[in-house]
């Protein structure tokens, strides 16, 4: 349905124009927004006060972040919110389309972006660039796959999914809690490619879930997974990675992570501007910003997760280069396939099944 | 509305204006708790019901957000898990509290009441959030639970008790005989001396006083209590997120799941308002025993 004949309807004229009350209230109250300010909407790594006080202090702006997880999630935030109250956002990489087909982005002027510097695998300008126009930049990437602690379970046997669903570690296995990437993973189980996932597909990806569920002791978002397996409750994390094991390696260096046979699920996000931001030439400063070397470095070590940086120049020591296993990423790569994309029907038969894998006893 | 006095005299105007002025005080002073509950209660409820009746793509009427739970089996499963754990964590927390309470109220010197009492309610003071992770650590592989089992060589094995129903219900639990406590405590204190003298003038021994008297008169406070129980434990999101390892999802759960990963608005007010309707048919059932003076 389109925008104008959505408009007609008094149910939505009554929900649009509470939405847009309590977004624009929220905002206000939660960050004291003003004009001058930049307003971003954004994963947590990005709230690092380490990554945006040199930001802040160079350019004598504040920056207001709102968290949030999920495209689906952060979609919602915008269409309940005002034009112009958001300047950035960051997105998973293949959401970007979703974004500039609800005309919410800007492109984003190729020629001062360090494009060339970026590993060539992330850049995804199959999603990123949008009819000729590029819409979004890819500033960190990594891996759902498997986490373990290689102190308690053999290396050897992370190597293949199958130990995920095997009798050897049952009650020792945690699932993060992230529909995508897992569904992913268990596709990738069972053999099927995620850019080719269908709801054809679904009952077998529905089987493998429900195998892995049965070995798992939980089933947590990024905390309680994290905790999970940085306290011993379990010895192997579905969905896990560098985002999981890296920030932990100094307190707990047992903590790893594999990239089996079958391969590993990319995740990679994305920074893109607003259409209708206010003050579209601070926002590109600090895209620019977060894309430099030290930007890049701060992101990518930031105290809610680690994960790649996108740029090759990121300024990372060789300690945190080693923990991000920095050299092997060309290998790794090469065996990563991409989040799972659905449509929104098949989005929402992908999460109706998630719920009926938590369900499941 | 007559303007005369009871034998039929007409009332000097000023006369008149005195009842009418003491009929609006009521109102004045009723008007700010009413403005109060219309504004946070009413109106966000009638936005909930418009919203439950909204498609979330496009924006049309429909009823599809409410047939969902119904066609759904996991979504109706969460309703199920919702009512079985509240149900559980109501009697645990009623046959925990009572005796406690009765402890407090009857066995406990009358200077030392008032300590035992906040010495029973301090948990309160503390965060919902810590409490429930503390719960954590008392429950999970390496808690203190398992090794003392371990330690006492009860079990080779460490117990999977954290991430669990059990975990859960424990949480839950431990706030909520705080609160039956507190309800039946201030009950048992209301009850006259007098009962029990009457009753043992009549023959009845203590366990005859209690059964027939005595839980009787009580009723009100435990049914009060249970109900707040009820109410706030179907209703919470906290403790079986932290607690239950999403293992299986109870009903807030779902509706959080609905707005966080799909930003679908009137499908969570449609199960919101679902809850409400089974909150609505507790209360109804309850409703004898929820009235303010007692008969």
């Amino acid at each position: 349905m389109s925008m104008k004949s959505a408009s007609r309807n008094p149910l939505s004229i009554l929900k649009s124009h509470l939405h847009a009350a309590c977004a624009a209230t929220a905002l206000l109250l939660a960050t004291g927004a003003q004009a001058a300010d930049l307003n971003a909407l954004i994963w947590c790594d990005h709230s690092d006060p380490a990554l945006l006080q040199p930001f802040e202090e160079a350019n004598n702006v504040k920056v207001n972040v709102k968290e949030f997880e999920g495209t689906g999630a952060g979609l919602a935030i915008v269409e309940q919110s005002q034009p112009g109250d958001w300047d950035v956002m960051v997105i998973d990489s293949i959401d970007v389309p979703r974004g500039v087909e609800k005309g919410l982005f800007e492109p984003l002027p190729e020629d001062k972006l360090p494009l060339a510097d970026l590993f060539p695998e992330v850049k995804m300008d199959g999603s990123t660039v949008v009819s000729g126009k590029r819409y979004g930049i890819t500033e960190k990437f990594g891996y759902n796959t498997i986490g373990y602690n290689k102190t308690k379970v053999d290396p050897a046997d992370m190597q293949s999914m199958a130990a995920l669903t095997g009798d050897k570690y049952k009650g020792k296995v945690a699932i993060y809690d992230y529909y995508l990437p897992v569904i992913g993973m268990a596709a990738l189980a069972i053999g099927k490619k995620t850019a080719d996932l269908t709801e054809a597909d679904l009952p077998a990806i529905k089987a493998e879930l429900l195998k892995m569920k049965a070995n798992a002791k939980l089933v947590g978002e990024v905390t309680a997974s994290q905790t999970a397996l940085a306290t011993g409750e379990v010895d192997i994390l579905v969905g896990g990675g560098e985002w999981v094991t890296a920030g932990l390696a100094k307190e707990n260096p047992a903590l790893d992570f594999s990239i089996p046979k079958e391969g590993a699920v990319l995740w990679s996000q994305s920074l893109a501007m607003f259409k209708d931001s206010k003050n579209k030439d601070m926002a590109l400063k600090f895209i620019q910003y977060i894309m430099s070397p030290e930007g890049q470095a701060r992101l990518a070590t930031s105290s809610c997760y680690w994960g790649m940086p996108a740029n090759t120049k990121a300024a990372l020591t060789d300690d945190q280069k080693k923990i991000l296993r920095f050299d092997e990423q060309p290998g790794f790569l090469a065996r990563a396939q991409a989040y799972p994309a659905p449509n929104a029907d098949l989005d929402k038969k992908m999460q109706d099944m998630w719920t009926e894998m938590l369900q499941a006893k | 509305m007559s303007s005369a006095d009871n034998n039929g005299r007409a009332l000097p105007r000023a006369g008149r204006a005195l009842p009418r002025a003491g009929r609006a005080l009521p109102w004045a002073l009723v008007t700010p708790a009413l403005g109060w509950t219309l504004l946070f209660f009413v109106l966000p409820f009638i936005a909930m019901g418009f919203s439950s009746l909204t498609a979330h793509e496009g924006g049309g009427f429909t009823l599809t957000n409410y047939s969902q739970f119904f066609t759904n089996p996991s979504y109706w499963q969460a309703m199920v898990n919702s009512l079985q754990v509240t149900a559980i964590v109501t009697v645990v927390s009623v046959l925990l509290a009572y005796p406690f309470a009765w402890i407090l109220a009857e066995q406990v010197p009358e200077r030392w009441q008032r300590l035992a009492l906040m010495l029973a309610v301090l948990p309160f003071w503390t965060s919902y959030v810590v409490r429930s992770y503390s719960w954590l650590l008392v429950l999970a592989q390496n808690g203190v639970i398992n090794r003392a089992l371990i330690g006492s060589g009860l079990f080779s094995e460490p117990v999977q008790l954290a991430n669990t129903r059990f975990a859960t219900v424990t949480g839950f639990v431990h706030f909520f005989v705080m609160l039956l406590t507190l309800t039946i405590f201030a009950n048992l204190k209301q009850l006259s001396p007098s009962y029990r003298k009457a009753a043992a003038d009549l023959g009845a021994g203590p366990v005859r006083t209690f059964l027939h008297v005595v839980l009787p008169l009580t009723l009100p406070g435990i049914m009060v209590g249970a109900f707040l129980t009820f109410v706030l434990c179907i209703g919470d999101y906290i403790t079986p997120q932290i607690l239950g390892g999403n293992n299986e999802l109870l009903m807030p759960q779902l509706v959080m799941m609905q707005i966080g990963r799909r930003g679908d608005f009137p499908l969570a007010s449609a199960l919101s308002i679902i809850l409400m309707a089974v909150v609505t048919i507790a209360y109804l059932a309850c409703a004898r025993w929820l009235k303010i003076e007692r008969a």
